[in-house]
């Protein structure tokens, strides 16, 4: 962690959410290949990879949405993967966001907000309305509130997104890729909320593949390639000087997309599927790589 | 000149293809004023507006067609579209429970009653039930057979459009709402089922109208002059006044209770493609 956020809780304590030994297969292809992952109050954890690094069935994972194969997951005291863990008690206190939103189509904005609130947490209505329009207002869309989701903007429903996740006070919050979904010019407008929450304290798991926020934002950069955890590390390190050769060509790629690779290293590098071929970066990995850093 | 009609393209067979189409258009139209104009010289008017277009008759019949005939027919509609959509969302609800053997039933149900007629489902609840379980009494007595009698096919039908609905909700609906903290039960009540009716919406409006042409079978059940709907009030008031009429009437009620009805899918349609 770095001393870049003084206000934030020291990570000595005791981790908001431990991934130990998490395992997740879809039929015959495994996923998640054991990941252990501490992330503590307070902090900001940016994960990145490729896509089909597994980085948001990990994300996905930590509320249960996918249900791990192995491993255990803990969120503070409870542990998700336990058969008798009331999921849906422990859910209220975590709030996602996803890639598309996922506002309820049927309802008004201020409904959006507040329906949760008052059928699972049961708060009176006038308290989950005053709830509601607090974090519309933080999220700069208190104008919209008699609207609906179809009438706005991807950017507008995101932020409506995180607005309705805000208002079940969660402890954490998750984002599966937010802005991946949004036109580029309303990708600042959802980062920026996202950036303000970070500043509050909140604690935040992101998958991300916004390079520049993580490297701003992210107390710690969880980098991920083919089911595993490759790199991990304060931004500074994992953006700024990646060791991993994964790592390394990932980051060359994303930040120059227009480069073609000469060696032709990744031509095989998106797909992990060859056995023991590539995608198994825990020995050596291919050291031959040099391009570009 | 002389040059321009020279450098013409060469016509394949004379005729450029819209030409072909526009002169096969007139064939048609040619044949069909043909046949009119058979049947007008061969139909004797007097006779036919004598049968089907007696204003004396067609007049008679009110207000007793709409009293009774019209009224029945809505009342045996509403009966049996009611009946029929609650079994149809408990069939289309079984048909996509994680449980093997719900599933299985639904699927036998849903094939089963859209595989029989519904007049031979109205023959086997009006004279099957009674026999096989003796001094059983339908609750409601004759509107409790007309609701199960035509409902259940209804539901059949009504428990694939629905389950069609459910499933074109969005996944992604389902893991917000179970995200926030909401039980599978109320996920369905509160997020699922309301944005899949409103998906289903012009279907089901289809099955009403569906439902009140059925709804003409249920003579096959004995019914008394009190209880006749459209079509037999008309084929009784045939046999008294020795006129087609009547039929005329009748059709042009049903039409009165359908076309709108179809309108109104046909709006419901354009409104949700646009929505989308």
């Amino acid at each position: 962690m770095t001393l870049s956020s003084p206000s934030k809780s020291s990570p000595t304590k005791t981790p908001i959410i431990s991934i130990q030994g998490l395992v997740k297969s879809f039929g015959p292809i495994e996923v998640l290949k054991h990941i252990n992952l501490d992330i503590y109050p307070g902090e900001v954890v940016c994960v990145i990879g490729p896509s089909g690094s597994g980085k948001s069935t990990l994300l996905r994972c930590v509320n249960m949405l996918e249900t791990p194969t192995g491993g255990k997951v803990f969120i503070g005291d409870d542990e998700m993967t336990d058969p008798d863990c009331d999921l849906d008690n422990v859910r209220t206190h975590i709030g996602m966001c996803f890639q598309n939103f996922n506002l309820f189509p049927h309802l008004s904005v201020l409904k959006n907000l507040t329906i949760a609130q008052t059928q699972i947490l049961k708060r009176s209505k006038e308290e989950a309305d005053k709830i509601a329009r607090e974090n519309l207002t933080r999220v700069g869309m208190a104008h919209k509130e008699d609207s609906y989701p179809a009438q706005l903007s991807g950017g507008q429903q995101q932020r409506i997104a995180i607005a309705r996740s805000l208002s079940m006070t969660p402890n954490l919050m998750l984002f599966d890729e937010p802005t991946s979904a949004l036109d580029p010019e309303l990708v600042g407008e959802v980062l920026a909320v996202m950036k303000s929450l970070a500043k509050e304290g909140m604690t935040m798991m992101v998958v991300t593949h916004e390079m520049a926020f993580a490297r701003d934002v992210a107390d710690r950069v969880v980098f991920m390639d083919g089911g595993y955890i490759v790199e991990e590390g304060p931004p500074e390190e994992v953006i700024g000087n990646p060791q991993e050769a994964r790592t390394k060509s990932f980051l060359s790629r994303v930040l120059n997309p227009t480069e073609v690779p000469v060696g032709d290293d990744f031509a095989a590098a998106p797909a992990p599927v060859e056995e023991g071929h590539v995608g198994i970066p825990e020995r050596g990995l291919d050291t031959n790589f040099t391009r570009g850093l | 000149m002389a040059t321009t009609t020279t450098q013409k393209p060469t016509p394949k067979k004379g005729m450029t293809r819209r030409q072909r189409a526009k002169y096969f258009r007139w064939i048609q139209y040619a044949i069909g004023i043909a046949v009119l104009v058979v049947i007008a010289f061969l139909a004797d008017w007097s006779a036919f507006a004598k049968a089907f277009l007696n204003i004396d008759v067609a007049l008679e019949m009110f207000p007793a067609v709409l009293t009774t005939g019209l009224k029945n027919t809505l009342i045996y509609t509403v009966l049996a579209f009611v009946f029929g959509f609650i079994l149809g969302v408990i069939i289309a609800l079984m048909r996509l429970s994680s449980v093997r053997v719900y599933r299985v039933l639904g699927s036998a149900y849903v094939e089963l009653f859209r595989g029989l007629p519904s007049l031979l489902v109205l023959f086997l609840v009006a004279l099957g039930i009674p026999r096989a379980f003796p001094g059983f009494q339908f609750p409601g007595g004759f509107y409790g057979q007309v609701m199960v009698g035509l409902g259940l096919t209804a539901a059949a039908y009504m428990a694939e459009t629905i389950r069609a609905g459910i499933q074109a909700v969005p996944k992604g609906q389902v893991e917000a709402a179970r995200t926030l903290g909401f039980s599978p039960a109320r996920t369905l009540r509160v997020i699922v089922l309301p944005q899949a009716f409103r998906i289903v919406i012009p279907p089901l409006t289809n099955e009403i109208i569906l439902l009140v042409k059925d709804s003409s079978l249920v003579y096959v059940l004995g019914v008394t002059l009190s209880q006749y709907e459209l079509t037999k009030f008309s084929q009784s008031k045939v046999v008294e006044y020795a006129s087609s009429t009547p039929l005329v009437v009748g059709g042009l009620l049903y039409l009165l209770i359908t076309l709108p009805l179809s309108q109104l899918v046909r709006r419901l349609e354009i409104r949700h493609a646009k929505a989308r």
